[in-house]
């Protein structure tokens, strides 16, 4: 617990630094908020030539988007920057993480913490905001809590699949790229229906890689929709709970990778 | 002149030959492009089973779902961000010994660009055609004199492209920190180029709008020649047209440049 | 303090054989190493590029995990136990930070103090000591960033005391440094040696920084121990040739049949003379009342033999 404390002191200090320099924050702040923008703008013109995507209104679909843009948003802004571990690999930095004594996962989250993302996390927050306050939601006590706790484990999905997939790049350096198959490739399917894809793509990235719980189920519980597909109306509950497993199963490979990394020490 | 062309000719297959040595990560591109594509084609599948299979502007599903693997395939080859290279250098001052070398810095850096396109188009481009075609509902082109005009269409898009992402570079002359105006057009560029979705699913003014930029030049319009879509010369036309406009400004703009570090000392 | 026995590190490389057949090939960075280093010692632990120095030093401070062999620090198994050791010993790698980049240096130091977990109070006290001993005192509140290399190197070194370590490891710590930086870093830990007992051990390319630290040097290649000892012994050993310069009151004739003698060069026409002698054979202070015997000497001096030949004679061996 104590060391929770220098984590955030870790944060903290990674952030001052970056605001020192105003400028080039403030801009990239606002390029991530167009970036998220980017992908509510396609839904918008898809909506320009339908009315339903998947069986879902357009209702239904900015929730997903708005959802699944806050956990991403999230997690990439805490855990986004694991990317540049062949970076951290090639220049030593990682042996500088090793010989401190801290976790060294925790210790590349916080030193790495990047608070310009959250113009990500804002743009997806907004959204939310207009959907919730312009749709008809029988809300109960029990709802406003998975409201609170869907982008929470949504973005411990996130940032399992963040981990899971970089730890990838001790074994190969170059295969970086790979890796955004998953993360952002996960965050490009979660915001719409997983009704729309074909069954082995569903299963793989809703179920095997667990996409279809940051959005899809807690959104379909909130709006009170039965599943097309046919799932048990408490599959939207589940969603912390899977985020817990993904986190361990992440843990579990990342502590692998660590090993490997020590075993070779490239 | 022949030792002249002799030259450009060597840095393009150096260009071409640099960019084989990273197979890991072209791999790793290429299954990355794979995955995008799978999850747009049940996105956009999904609008046309919503609209029982209207067609819209002259995408109807089969075209949409061709549109999709050109797009991914072209994506690598076509390259709509703009890397660091170019920039980091001036930033460095590295540009002087570029500069001071007994070439155009322009045409050589296009040339190892087209060696990179060339060596994309063989281990990105195909494959992906080759998957949507085997796998998936395919629009092959009807009139052979389309091959010829694809092939001119793409290697103009590159050209529109390079001069794009060359000029984006060269304002780190001026701006010292470019990072912020590259990545903005780095976020806009792919989805106003039509890789997200069909230019065609815009509404009919933002259509409009965007026939007055180059964008359309860099991706559409390849694609829209494969499945002819559109008339083809003017589609060529338009693309050499911005070709040529954007190599001029860039070149004006360089020798500002150079002027300006001979005087000011970079 | 550093107890290591028949450490072994061998790396497993995959090379392109062709198209797309690769074979696999077992490397030995590190073949067998023993020694041992007592508290309080220095040692400065040297060899060619390549010879296996890192790979030591990252099994010692628990990076890197051996693949044959013991290695304890500090009572400690370092790739088990990783943690509880960084809290005991302090490293410094000359080409890597483990500073903030952007933040003053005197905010970087707090940081590991939280990290660290040292009590405010032995923290203010060590760090006002490394300030005042390496002159800190002038860019604490400068941003990493804008610190010159050998300004930065003080930080360093001041972040990997801060928690007070038993042992010091340091890997190529003067590296690009000028030659005033230099001097006052290898000061700074001489006396941090003296004074505070803390075990040095250092790897370097720059001999001198051997010469003015450590009692004991340890030679590296391809993996294997060449030497161990302390400096002096190794000279006798390895070079047991010294250099007498005697200068006379008056020229005189090139001295022969002395024993075990070689004329080295003779001077302004015998004013100056230059000896070899074996120090197994024949004691400088004898040889010097055998030649004023013969003519008066004005002053003698020993010339001992570089450091450099010393190594270079090593590695050859």
């Amino acid at each position: 617990m104590a060391d929770l404390a220098v984590y955030f002191r870790l944060a903290r200090a990674q952030v001052r630094g970056q605001l020192s320099y105003r400028g080039s924050f403030v801009m990239n702040c606002f390029g991530q908020a167009l970036a998220q923008g980017n992908d509510l703008l396609v839904i918008l013109v898809v909506f320009g030539r339908v009315a339903a995507l998947g069986g879902f209104d357009i209702t239904a679909v900015l929730l997903f988007y708005a959802l699944s843009g806050m956990s991403f948003g999230l997690a990439d802004m805490v855990v986004g920057s694991i990317e540049r571990l062949p970076t951290y690999v090639r220049t030593g930095a990682f042996d500088v993480v090793l010989m401190r004594p801290l976790a060294t996962l925790f210790q590349l989250f916080a030193g790495d913490f990047q608070l310009r993302r959250i113009g990500r996390v804002l743009t997806a927050f907004g959204t939310l905001v207009y959907v919730l306050s312009t749709t008809d939601i029988h809300w109960t006590p029990a709802k406003a809590l998975l409201l609170v706790l869907t982008p929470l484990a949504g973005a411990t999905i996130f940032a399992a699949i963040f981990v899971a997939a970089n730890s990838v790049s001790f074994w190969f350096v170059d295969s970086r790229e790979l890796a955004n198959a998953v993360t952002y490739g996960g965050s490009y399917l979660t915001s719409y229906p997983i009704t729309v894809y074909v069954g082995w793509l569903r299963t793989l990235m809703a179920y095997i890689v667990p996409g279809a719980f940051v959005a899809y189920y807690p959104g379909l519980t909130l709006l009170d929709r039965a599943d097309p597909l046919g799932g048990p109306s408490w599959l939207g509950w589940l969603d912390t709970p899977v985020a817990a497993l993904a986190a361990l199963v992440a843990g579990l490979i990342w502590r692998t990778a660590v090993r490997h990394y020590r075993g070779t020490g490239s | 002149m022949c030792a002249v062309i002799g030259c450009y000719l060597r840095i393009t297959l150096a260009g071409f030959h640099r960019y084989s040595t990273y197979r890991q990560a072209v791999l790793a591109g290429t299954a990355t492009n794979i995955v995008f594509g799978l999850i747009k084609v049940g996105i956009l599948s999904g609008v046309f089973l919503a609209r029982d299979g209207a067609s819209i502007g002259g995408y109807d599903l089969t075209t949409t779902i061709t549109y999709v693997w050109l797009g991914q395939g072209l994506l690598g080859v076509v390259d709509l961000w703009s890397e660091d290279d170019l920039a980091e250098r001036i930033r460095t001052g590295d540009i002087v010994v570029d500069l001071s070398r007994p070439w155009n810095l322009q045409t050589a850096l296009l040339c190892t660009d087209l060696g990179r396109a060339g060596y994309s188009a063989i281990a990105r481009f195909v494959p992906q055609l080759l998957l949507g075609a085997v796998f998936f509902p395919f629009r092959w082109p009807d009139d052979p004199m389309v091959a010829p005009a694809f092939v001119l269409s793409t290697a103009l898009a590159v050209l529109v492209s390079f001069n794009l992402r060359f000029l984006l570079g060269l304002t780190t002359f001026w701006l010292l920190d470019s990072r912020g105006v590259r990545s903005l057009y780095s976020i806009a560029a792919p989805t106003l180029a039509g890789l997200e979705i069909p230019l065609s699913f815009f509404p009919g003014w933002a259509q409009h709008a965007l026939s007055f930029t180059p964008f359309p030049s860099m991706l559409q319009f390849p694609i829209n020649v494969f499945v002819q879509d559109g008339p083809v010369l003017a589609m060529l036309a338009q693309q050499l047209l911005w070709a040529l406009l954007l190599a001029a400004t860039a070149r004006l703009v360089l020798a500002r440049a150079m002027h300006k570090v001979v005087v000011q000392g970079g | 303090m550093i107890e290591v026995s028949e450490l072994g590190r061998t790396f497993t490389v995959t090379r392109k054989a062709g198209r797309f057949r690769r074979t696999r090939q077992d490397v030995v960075a590190v073949g067998g190493v023993s020694f041992e280093v007592r508290a309080g010692e220095t040692v400065g632990y040297i060899g060619p590029n390549g010879a296996g120095k890192s790979t030591t030093i990252k099994m010692l401070t628990g990076i890197l995990v051996p693949t044959a062999g013991r290695v304890r620090v500090c009572g400690l198994d370092p790739s088990r136990q990783r943690a509880e050791l960084a809290r005991r010993i302090g490293v410094v790698f000359g080409q890597r930070s483990q500073l903030w980049w952007d933040l003053p240096l005197r905010e970087s130091f707090d940081l590991l103090r939280h990290i660290f977990r040292v009590p405010a109070g032995d923290h203010a006290k060590r760090l006002q000591e490394c300030a005042e001993l390496l002159g800190l005192h002038e860019f604490l509140d400068t941003p990493v960033r804008q610190l010159s290399l050998g300004q930065r190197m003080r930080g360093e070194v001041t972040a990997a005391l801060l928690h007070g370590p038993e042992l010091l490891v340091l890997d190529e710590p003067t590296i690009g440094l000028d030659l005033d930086s230099k001097e006052r870093l290898r000061e700074f830990l001489s006396e941090l040696n003296t004074t505070r007992g803390t075990t040095l051990l250092l790897t370097t390319h720059d001999l001198d920084d051997i010469e003015r630290l450590c009692r004991r040097m340890m030679v590296i290649d391809r993996g294997r121990v060449l030497a161990d000892g302390p400096l002096a012994e190794l000279r006798d050993e390895v070079t047991p040739e010294r250099v007498l310069v005697v200068d006379f009151e008056r020229p005189c004739e090139e001295l022969t049949g002395l024993p075990g003698v070689q004329t080295v060069k003779v001077e302004g026409g015998g004013l100056r003379q230059q000896l070899s002698f074996r120090r197994d054979t024949v004691t400088a202070a004898t040889l010097i009342s055998m030649i004023s015997q013969r003519s008066p000497v004005h002053d003698v001096a020993v010339i001992e033999p570089d450091i450099d030949d010393v190594v270079r004679q090593l590695y050859r061996r």
